[in-house]
């Protein structure tokens, strides 16, 4: 089979090649291809970062003193509220299944396309104009939204900011995320080749799948509450608004209804992506290939049932309080069974550490710190004493930036050499990775000391005592900074300077590695038929070793 | 084969489609609980100030414009009588306009009597009728938008039907707007007793 699509390889034509109707950008731009389409979102979602990074390190500047005037308090409420607006729900929420999932999902699972392609083209325009619109609404208007990414009320309603125009586009990105799960679940259940049971799906396509469900089921509830944000901010409803009988404390539910669960959205299919990494640098079939299918599935549901534990403190009953935390420690249990299944893996393998397993190694390392200082949190006394200071932020920062940030790293070296058949440096990506590394944890390690201190999130200034750590974490950020420059500045003088990449690099036993490098618009020459899991690795070699027997 | 997966693919599609669209209600239907609950003596005073002959008229439009379009289906998939399938989807659409119609009507009453929200005499009542009413016209103003928009897809599937891009043979894209009519009806079956009938 393999050297059948090595012949093939000179006819196929790469999927970024213009042979369609309309050439060049414009083709690019209308294309219903998963392909196309999943690099549309890969820039849209990186440029988005890239924007969200600088607004961060502002923030990091205005904090080297305590009486920096680098920033009004007023720009600084603004600086976190977009920081956290675009990398929540333009970088983090859509960034792998829209990046990773229509790119590659139809290509794991041996389909051409998506089920709804024109769908999928449609999603993405939306999510541009919510984008947009956000972005939009910070010129426009009575100024920037200042709200926090939380939208709380009463705040949000009594503050006089453009925040009904912003609400609005998180409302248009939210609506473009449930489109993209309608479409994967569909695709997973449709277009598998023969062959291809549930339990013959590359992890990835279990990570991507959950995900997908959660997409569906939570994020209406967001949708509605943010309407109802707009109602009571042009038209005073009332639901939310004391003055008038409502209740702020049900905004809190409504929003951790979803947003909650969002967490799951973010960081699950990252853990697919990982778990299909660990079995192809090991060598070895993935330990427990079940429980880590279903360990998603049992996150992506007790995980929807955990929302309270943003609500500690917020006044909800002490009922509710123990039963969320308990949930909250229920939930930890599926992640770990994830991490230790990753870990067995590796057990008498053949470990290689090329630059995609060295992502995902720092991801089980920073997702372990971000999931124990979870518990600190999920427990109702020493939340008491953490919750609003830079510990809460600190923890976030490592599921999040740890977890998804260095599983879309990883997931964006493992599959670069596919996507556009060239070869990256490895040795300037393991240099990028260890200054990633390292400035990551001066960074946010001395938040979570700093928040541990007592230092209170979202405050421009603070005690004089805070100083030296503070300007440590602003040295850390830099040298974040810097790690994600070389990093990206390796990939993309890659893009136009790299080597031609083989088909099989990295020696995968999944489908994407069976075709060649780019794949072709089609996928597929002809639909494969399945016989086995996708960790089968006694038989199949990379092309360099294969060359040397030869 | 192909064909064959493509329609079931739309289906599943399109019911996970309808559950969004629950749920997006389902936010709704929580506050109307936690607020009922709360002041469940306000919620019934303010629901004597509906119309239940024009809640029940309205019921009734709908109920029978669902009947129109399974007709109108039925029509083209058994008999592939297309000319039957646009009067019934004419029929569908035209019961749609009676319903904002008579919502109209009824919205204009409420807001002559200064029953929304903002206005004085509103918001002098106790908290429970403010909340019913803020509930009242979000609940309603979002389902009307449905109808609007199901109205709209269902003047679609008219050119569908003339140009012969749904036909006999060929129906899902037509299962699918009818289905999606069927959740603007069913959300209201479940609006109608809340609102007006429980007291």
């Amino acid at each position: 089979m393999a050297s059948h699509s090595e012949a093939r390889a000179h006819e196929h034509e790469a999927w970024f090649l213009d042979n369609g109707k309309r050439p060049g950008l414009r083709g690019f731009l209308t294309s219903t291809n998963h392909k196309r389409i999943g690099m549309l979102y890969l820039v849209a979602v990186l440029t988005f970062f890239g924007v969200a990074v600088i607004l961060g390190v502002l923030m990091r500047i205005q904090m080297l003193s305590p009486d920096s005037k680098f920033v009004s308090g007023q720009t600084y409420n603004v600086l976190f509220t977009v920081h956290g607006i675009m990398m929540i729900f333009m970088v983090v929420i859509p960034g792998i299944p829209t990046i990773f999932g229509n790119f590659f999902l139809p290509i794991l699972i041996g389909g051409r396309d998506m089920s709804f392609p024109r769908l999928n083209l449609f999603s993405f325009y939306l999510y541009l104009a919510g984008a947009a619109v956000v972005l939009v609404s910070l010129a426009l208007g009575t100024g920037p939204v200042d709200t926090g990414w939380t939208f709380y009320v009463p705040y949000s309603l009594n503050s006089t900011v453009n925040a009904p125009m912003a609400v609005f586009g998180v409302f248009l990105l939210g609506m473009s995320s449930i489109l993209t799960g309608i479409n994967i679940v569909t695709t997973t259940h449709q277009m598998r080749a023969p062959g291809m049971t549930f339990f013959r799906m590359p992890l990835s396509v279990w990570g991507l799948y959950s995900t997908a469900w959660v997409q569906i089921l939570a994020t209406p509830v967001i949708g509605i509450t943010l309407l109802l944000i707009i109602l009571e901010r042009v038209f005073g409803i009332g639901v939310f608004d004391s003055t008038k009988g409502g209740d702020p404390l049900l905004y809190q539910h409504l929003f951790w209804i979803y947003s909650h669960p969002a967490v799951y959205i973010m960081i699950l299919p990252s853990m697919g992506i990982i778990s299909d990494l660990f079995p192809v640098f090991s060598r070895k079939n993935i330990f427990g290939y079940k429980t880590i299918a279903f360990s998603s599935l049992a996150i992506a549901s007790v995980g929807s049932l955990v929302w309270g534990h943003h609500m500690f403190v917020s006044g909800q009953s002490d009922t509710a309080s123990v039963l969320f935390s308990l949930l909250t420690f229920l939930v930890a249990v599926p992640s770990a069974i994830k991490v230790f299944n990753w870990i067995a893996t590796m057990y008498k393998g053949s470990v290689k550490v090329d630059p995609p397993f060295l992502y995902a190694l720092g991801f089980i390392a920073l997702f372990s710190i971000g999931g124990l200082t979870g518990l600190i949190l999920g427990a109702l006394s020493t939340d008491v004493y953490t919750h609003d200071t830079y510990f809460v932020v600190g923890h976030f920062h490592y599921i999040i930036f740890g977890g998804m940030g260095f599983g879309l790293f990883a997931a964006l070296h493992y599959w670069f050499p596919k996507m556009f058949g060239k070869t990256y440096d490895y040795k300037f990506a393991t240099v990028s990775f260890f200054v990633l590394f390292v400035g990551f944890n001066l960074f946010y390690m001395t938040l979570l000391i700093l928040g541990w201190a007592g230092m209170p999130r979202r405050y421009y200034s603070y005690l004089p005592k805070y100083t030296d750590l503070q300007v440590i974490a602003t040295v850390g950020s830099w040298i974040l900074v810097v790690g994600l420059g070389m990093m990206f500045g390796n990939l993309i003088y890659a893009f136009f300077k790299g080597k031609k990449a083989e088909a099989n690099p990295w020696g995968g036993a999944t489908l994407e590695w069976q075709i060649p490098s780019p794949p072709s618009a089609e996928n597929f020459e002809e639909i494969p038929i399945i016989t086995q899991g996708p960790y089968v690795f006694t038989k199949r070699k990379t092309d360099a070793e294969k060359e040397k027997k030869e | 084969m192909e064909e064959r997966e493509k329609t079931v693919g739309s289906r599943i599609g399109m019911w996970l489609f309808l559950l969004s669209e629950i749920l997006i209600f389902g936010g709704l239907f929580l506050l109307y609980a936690v607020y009922r609950a709360k002041h469940p003596v306000d919620f019934h005073n303010a629901s004597l100030d509906l119309s239940r002959f024009d809640g029940t008229l309205n019921t009734a439009i709908l109920l029978t414009s669902s009947l129109t379009a399974v007709l109108a289906i039925y029509s083209l998939q058994e008999l592939n009588k297309p000319k039957r399938t646009i009067l019934f989807l004419a029929i569908t659409i035209a019961c749609g306009l009676a319903f904002l119609v008579v919502k109209a009507f009824e919205w204009g009453a409420k807001f002559e009597h200064g029953l929304y929200p903002r206005a004085a005499v509103l918001l002098a009542k106790p908290p429970g009728e403010i909340l019913y009413f803020g509930l009242y016209f979000t609940m309603t103003g979002l389902h009307a938008l449905h109808v609007i928009i199901g109205m709209c897809l269902l003047g679609v599937m008219i050119g569908y039907v003339r140009r012969g891009k749904a036909s006999h043979e060929h129906t899902p894209v037509l299962e699918n707007v009818g289905l999606y009519w069927h959740l603007v009806d069913i959300i209201w079956i479940f609006l109608f007793p809340l609102f007006y009938l429980i007291s």
